[in-house]
């Protein structure tokens, strides 16, 4: 060992820029690692967005059709349904979906931008499973509403514009996807208007 | 140890030997990675003429499009000949099975014909067709003896006729294949056609290698990353070694 | 954070251990630009596990979807190009580096009394990273995968009595299948890593045992001061620590240029017919294992006897382990040995590289006869050295290390 006075400023300097340099580097390392977990080309492609034509679907009836691998619905309400939507407003957690629960277009009192045409994403905000359309006996859930969505997991109750009643387990409104209409007869699930 | 020596010195010219490989002479393709236009030709001279019977079904549409600055509407349109989706992986249309029985063997997947082959072999491929009435398809390739493939791109490169020579082999006088004439009767002018042809190299080369790019910029900032690390590192050792004598 | 290090002292030697082995671990020194590999090793194993951790979240270890899956971590995967760069990169590495760590230990003796054990622990380490090596080489499922691993195998064939049976069991099917690559895939990310991983912790435990050797094959610990710390030895933090880092970024020069402009290595790394898929119908015109097998299938290929091949291609491995005992003389450094046993090294070295180049040509007559040649020089580093070395006329050897 030599008697040699240690430079300790150089030395203390230079560890320090190794020791950032070097942690930069492991830093740098790390991103390739995290961002493989991202979705690759293959899940983005299977998760692109869907055209459904809509043109053959009855009043009162509902479609389901993949979209990321969850069920989007896709109900024509008919004029009765719509009618009773604003009288149910008292009973309901969030009737005028404050909460980011759908695009700004899809925020008004139908949830939707046509509003015969509802569509949602058909998963329970509660633990997501899939709730039950009831086009005729949701009365039997909530006494005096025609129709609504029924979640057989833990009984959270919805409205036909997907709005979630009180009392029940779900805190959140059903979620409306980013979707615009190609045409009359076509929707665009997944992709908002302009959106390439 | 002089036998050692006797022995490395008989090996040399045997290496060297070896080393020379395939008598085949390849051209070279000379392929610009940069030049997207040349790689969008190619892609659309490998969509139009070879897709209907080779896949590349390993890359998807998209990719393929954003890598070569081709707006989606493009592809689309000119790009995508049958009914798949822009995200979808770049398959072809009939099944193995029918492709076997009409061709003797499925047409290969090209994705990365490249990569085993060499983009200076399928430049060389491309254009090493040449008549030959004993083949089923009326013509035999120059790198690729005995070819069980029609020349699709005839049309376009014109009839190629083969000039032999006899040769004695053993005492059988047999025709030895020396050179090739010029085309006839093609739609393209010889430096079009080679033109055309280092195209499709390009794109099946992108094909096999679509990082290449982006590989090569990041290893850049990798390494001058590393050499400033090195510095550092290095002077940091000096600093602690002067205590060591 | 004192009393946090005292907590954990009072319950484990966190401390004590980390003294031992960094803090307080006396180093040799006078370590050379040999002494770089061992730690690169480490390195580069780590990064085989971290890389082949994440490879497996992607890949599909099964005989329709391997191949495919592989081009999709190389083009769907964000950042999987990178990965499996640096794993295939990483592979070729952890040989380079393996092999210029085991030079090292010749040149300088590092293999004698009393670093037997520790030589053995490296030689089975060594052993474990050819299989690991070779099972991980199946799973692209490419050409060269498959028909290396068919030929390989086959090889086991040559064993009497029992050799059909034997490769029929390691197969798991009548030719390679997706029966034997599943196995092997299972080998190849679950329990030879974990071997490997013990071996290396156990090779690092007899190293730290009976320390480092250093270039002039002195004991540092018959020198000690009065203090009990050697007067040639200094700790390994943070002396090498340091080095060891300058060694790192020397090593990730080279190692992320070829990683990001030559990922195939020429052709030796990534073979070009591996970016075929597996076709059992058709095999590749000229079959050549990785480079890092090529100088023991040289030895293979150039004897004319199935079953005299595979003896000796294994011999070739077996002899290395027995080193430490076929090597009688007691001077260690090459420094201060006779000039017959540099020579020795030096043609062993030179054999060694000339069957990795005939390992990876097409064999040809006048090569297979070289192949020859090089076997006999290869072999004969071993039986020389047990004769000369008994009395051999060496240097005097100082007392202290030199610089």
């Amino acid at each position: 060992m030599s008697n040699a006075p240690v430079d300790t400023g150089r030395r203390r300097f230079l560890t320090a820029a190794t020791a950032v340099i070097g942690g930069a580097g492991a830093v740098a390392v790390a991103v390739p690692f995290v961002k493989s977990w991202n979705p690759s080309a293959k899940a983005k492609a299977a998760g692109a967005p869907v055209e459904v034509n809509i043109s053959k679907l009855e009043p009162g009836q509902l479609i389901r059709v993949e979209w990321r691998g969850k069920p989007v619905w896709i109900v024509r309400r008919t004029d009765a349904v719509l009618a009773e939507l604003p009288k149910i407003d008292a009973d309901l957690r969030d009737p005028n979906s404050l909460e980011p629960q759908q695009p700004s277009y899809a925020q008004n009192p139908e949830r939707s931008i046509k509003p015969e045409y509802f569509i949602a994403v058909g998963i329970c905000t509660h633990l997501g499973c899939s709730p039950t359309y009831l086009p005729d006996s949701f009365g039997e859930q909530v006494e005096g509403v025609n129709s609504g969505f029924f979640c057989p997991c833990h009984g959270s109750k919805f409205d036909m514009a997907g709005r979630v009643f009180q009392g029940v387990p779900a805190p959140l409104n059903l979620v409306i996807p980013p979707h615009h209409y190609v045409d009359d007869n076509n929707v665009m699930i997944g992709l908002e208007q302009g959106e390439a | 140890m002089k036998k050692l020596l006797i022995a490395l010195v008989t090996l040399i010219p045997t290496l060297v030997f070896a080393a020379g490989g395939s008598n085949v002479v390849l051209e070279q393709a000379n392929i610009d990675f940069n030049d997207k236009e040349s790689l969008q030709r190619g892609f659309l001279l490998f969509q139009q003429n070879c897709s209907g019977c080779h896949s590349t079904q390993y890359q998807r549409y998209d990719r393929v499009a954003t890598d070569l600055g081709i707006p989606i509407d493009e592809l689309k349109a000119n790009y995508i000949l049958t009914d798949a989706k822009v995200g979808e992986l770049m398959e072809n249309a009939i099944p193995d099975a029918d492709a076997a029985r009409w061709f003797g063997a499925a047409p290969p997947d090209l994705t990365l014909v490249s990569r085993v082959r060499g983009e200076d072999w399928v430049y060389s491929y491309l254009k090493g067709f040449y008549a030959d009435p004993s083949r089923p398809f009326g013509v035999n390739n120059r790198v690729f003896p005995l070819v069980g493939m029609p020349h699709v791109l005839q049309e376009m490169q014109g009839y190629v006729e083969p000039i032999y020579e006899e040769q004695d082999v053993n005492g059988q006088i047999v025709p030895h294949l020396v050179g090739f004439k010029e085309a006839i009767g093609g739609s393209m002018t010889p430096e079009e056609y080679d033109q055309a042809m280092r195209d499709l190299t390009g794109f099946l080369a992108y094909s096999a290698d679509p990082v290449k790019l982006e590989r090569e910029s990041l290893g850049y900032w990798v390494l001058g990353f590393l050499f400033i690390f090195f510095i550092v590192a290095y002077l940091l050792k000096k600093e602690y070694w002067r205590d060591v004598h | 954070m004192k009393s946090l290090i005292d907590w954990i002292d009072a319950r484990i030697p966190m401390t004590a251990t980390y003294n031992r082995h960094v803090g307080q671990y006396a180093t040799p020194k006078n370590f050379n630009f040999w002494y770089f590999f061992g730690s690169l090793a480490l390195l580069v194993l780590v990064n085989q596990l971290l890389t082949g951790i994440w490879l497996t979240m992607n890949y599909v270890p099964t005989a329709e979807g391997a191949f495919a899956s592989i081009e999709y971590i190389m083009r769907d995967v964000e950042y999987g190009w990178l990965l499996r760069y640096m794993h295939s990169t990483g592979a070729s590495a952890f040989f380079v580096v393996i092999y210029l760590h085991m030079f090292r230990g010749v040149i300088y003796g590092s293999y004698q009394k009393p670093r037997e054990l520790l030589w053995l622990f490296g030689m089975l380490i060594f052993l474990v990273l050819m299989a690991e090596a070779f099972m991980g080489y199946l799973l692209p499922w490419g050409q060269m995968s498959y028909w290396g691993a068919q030929v390989i195998i086959s090889l086991f064939g040559a064993i009497p009595v029992i050799g059909d049976d034997l490769t029929l069991w390691i197969r798991g099917d009548y030719v390679v299948s997706g029966a034997t690559l599943n196995r092997f895939f299972a080998l190849h990310v679950i329990a030879l890593p974990l071997v490997l991983v013990v071996l290396v912790f156990l090779h690092l435990i007899a190293l730290h045992e009976v320390g480092s050797n250093n270039p002039d094959g002195v004991e540092i610990k018959q020198n000690k001061d009065e203090n009990g710390w050697p007067v040639d030895g200094i700790p390994f933090h943070p002396y090498y620590t340091v080095k060891d880092i300058v060694g790192v970024a020397g090593f990730l020069i080279v190692f992320c240029y070829v990683l990001f402009f030559m990922p195939e290595g020429g052709g030796y790394f990534l073979e070009k017919p591996n970016f075929e898929a597996a076709n059992p119908m058709k095999t590749p015109e000229h079959i050549a294992p990785v480079w890092y097998f090529t100088p023991f299938y040289a030895i293979l290929r150039a004897i004319p006897d199935k079953l005299g091949g595979v003896i000796m291609m294994g011999l070739a491995i077996i002899v290395l382990f027995v080193l430490p005992w076929l090597d009688r003389c007691n001077v260690k450094s090459v420094r201060y040995r006779s000039l017959t046993h540099k020579l020795n090294i030096a043609q062993f070295a030179v054999s060694f590289i000339v069957l990795g180049y005939l390992g990876a040509v097409p064999a040809t007559p006048e090569l297979t006869i070289a192949a020859r040649i090089f076997t006999v020089t290869y072999f004969g580093f071993f039986l020389f050295l047990w004769i000369y070395s008994k009395n051999e006329k060496t240097k005097p050897v100082p007392e202290r290390v030199t610089n």
